[in-house]
Parts: C-alpha cells; sequence; structure tokens
C-alpha cells in the first residue's frame, strides 16, 4: 500500500529511474507497490472489479511500454493515476458496458443527517459507506470526472487530455456530477427549506 | 439574489475554484438554509478527499497476473526486436551483393569496351 512519505516518494523515483533504464525487476517493484492504489482507482472509474483488473493489467503495460517519455516532474503515482484514467477511458469505450444507473435501483432514499457542525464533524464509516454508493450510483461520465478530481485531484487539463475533452468540458461536467452527488446524499434535505423560503 | 440561483453556483464555487461574485456572498452570509448548503457541499467534498485514503482489495491473483502479462509483452518485444535487427542485417547483405554484383558488371562491360577500342585500332 503506497505511503505518502518523502522516504517512499524517494524510493519510488529510485525505482523509475532503474525501470527507465531497463531494469524489470525495478519494474515489478514499482507494479508491487502502486497497483492496489492503481486498482482502487480503476474500481471507482469502471464501477466493477472485472473491468478494473483489466483495466489494471493494461495501465501497467501503456506504463512499460511508456515509461521513456515519464519525465519525473510529476509523481510516479500521479503518472498512473493519468494512464488508468486514459485506459479505463478506453476500455469502457471499447466494451459499451458501462452501468447506466438510475435512482430506480436504490432501495431506500439515502439520508444523512446534517450534524450541527458539520465541518467539525468526522464522517463515520456509514457515511463513507453512503457516498461510495452515491458514486456509485453516478452515470459514468459524471462519476469519472468527480472521482479524478475530488478525489485524486488531478487538474482539469490533466483529466480532459486522459478523457479526450475540452477543458471546458471537464468543468461543465464536474459541477453537474457534484450537482447530481449532492442531490443522491442529501435527497430531499435544502429543496423543502428553498421552496418555504420562495413562499 | 434567491436561494434557488444560489444554489445552481456552489458546486463549482465550493472548493474556492470559481470566484463568487460579491452579492452572493453577501447572501450566503445572512442567509442560514444557503450556509448549511455550502456546509452540505464542503461535507461532501471532504469525504470524498478522505476516500483517496481508502483502498478496495484486489481480487487474489491480479499482481501475478499483471506481472506476467509485462512479462509476456517484454519477451514479445525482445523477439520483435531480435527480429527486426535479423531483417536489417539481411537486407544489408542482399543490398551488399547486388551493388557488388553491379560493380562487377560495370567493371566487365569498361574492360570489354576498352578491348573492343584497342583491337579496332
Amino acid at each position: 500500500m503506497p505511503k505518502n512519505d518523502t522516504g517512499e516518494r524517494d524510493e519510488l523515483r529510485a525505482l523509475v529511474e532503474a525501470a527507465r533504464d531497463g531494469s524489470r525487476p525495478a519494474f515489478d517493484e514499482l507494479v508491487r507497490r502502486t497497483y492496489v492504489d492503481t486498482y482502487t482507482l480503476a474500481v471507482r472509474l469502471t464501477g466493477n472489479e472485472e473491468d478494473a483488473r483489466d483495466v489494471v493489467q493494461e495501465a501497467y503495460l501503456r506504463a512499460w511500454k511508456g515509461l521513456g517519455r515519464f519525465r519525473g516532474d510529476a509523481q510516479f503515482t500521479t503518472w498512473m493515476y493519468r494512464i488508468t484514467a486514459n485506459a479505463s477511458f478506453s476500455h469502457v469505450q471499447r466494451r459499451k458496458r458501462y452501468r447506466v444507473s438510475t435512482l430506480e435501483g436504490v432501495d431506500e432514499p439515502i439520508e444523512i443527517r446534517v450534524e450541527a457542525r458539520p465541518e467539525e464533524a468526522a464522517e463515520s464509516a456509514a457515511d463513507m459507506a453512503e457516498l461510495t454508493e452515491a458514486l456509485e450510483q453516478l452515470p459514468p461520465k459524471l462519476r469519472q470526472i468527480v472521482v479524478l478530481k475530488d478525489v485524486y485531484g488531478l487538474p482539469h487539463d490533466a483529466i480532459a487530455e486522459e478523457l479526450d475533452i475540452s477543458v471546458a468540458a471537464a468543468k461543465v461536467r464536474l459541477h453537474r456530477g457534484r450537482k447530481r452527488l449532492r442531490d443522491l446524499l442529501y435527497e430531499g434535505e435544502g429543496s423543502d427549506e428553498r421552496n418555504a423560503h420562495a413562499v | 439574489m434567491q436561494c434557488e440561483e444560489i444554489a445552481l453556483l456552489l458546486p463549482a464555487a465550493v472548493d474556492g475554484a470559481a470566484p463568487v461574485a460579491a452579492p452572493v456572498q453577501r447572501h450566503v452570509e445572512s442567509c442560514l438554509r444557503c450556509q448549511a448548503e455550502v456546509a452540505r457541499y464542503r461535507r461532501m467534498l471532504r469525504g470524498l478527499q478522505l476516500l483517496r485514503t481508502q483502498f478496495v482489495a484486489p481480487a487474489p491473483g491480479l499482481l501475478t497476473q499483471t506481472l506476467s502479462a509485462i512479462g509476456e509483452a517484454s519477451e514479445q518485444r525482445a523477439i520483435r526486436s531480435i527480429l527486426t535487427g535479423r531483417r536489417l542485417a539481411y537486407a544489408g547483405a542482399v543490398g551488399g551483393a547486388i551493388a557488388a554484383a553491379t560493380a562487377t558488371a560495370a567493371a566487365v562491360a569498361v574492360h570489354r569496351t576498352r578491348r573492343r577500342t584497342s583491337l579496332a585500332h
């Protein structure tokens, strides 16, 4: 599992350098250290584990072949996020097997209690499970953007490049994705308040 | 400004990426409903950021499969590289032979021409 400390980053950088010089063992070690992270992203992007496994293999194959083009000014993990996003996009385009989710599939409305001081409240495991579930309910195109931007922190231009869309389209999708996610998480909350306020 | 209008702006503005106009700022500061809505978005974004630290355990065998796929790709690349090298060597040899044959033919032709010329004299 990847750590975020400087030592780990330095080790990854050394492994990347060795792998760029053609060392297979170094690249294998890079895979060992990062594949859980890559797989997690792939699951979140594709929405299912079977596709995610294919995406992970494809992503590392692309990384191995394209390692010479990795400039090294970014972190290897960030580079892998971009490759995984692109591989996921290509994979889903090829298979056309996107699961189109609707709210009809939800058994019960998702409710999250608004804390008196939500900014100070720690997210519980239940909240996180509900968030994950709501994320899976998003249409794939919106989910991709929300995951890449709000979970993994990729910039708009990188997302746009890997998903083959314009930066403006990426921003619009993020806006829609956040709004849809908010509606899924806090269904009913706020709208009644606004209606009452309007009256 | 109505709360509905503010609500439409929040998804882009809640992380500070989009600038917020002064009237919007003033409204939110004085409106508890909009403040609650901002709090919901902030909580959602905080939860999304926390997801970054949560991992999905892959099915057993993924690592092995991935490494062996890379191994196969490497072997194929190595084989292609060898074949490409052999093709180049073969093409070089054929090209050399053709060049040598052409040079020999030219030399013979020149020699015959000179011989005919000297016999005529």
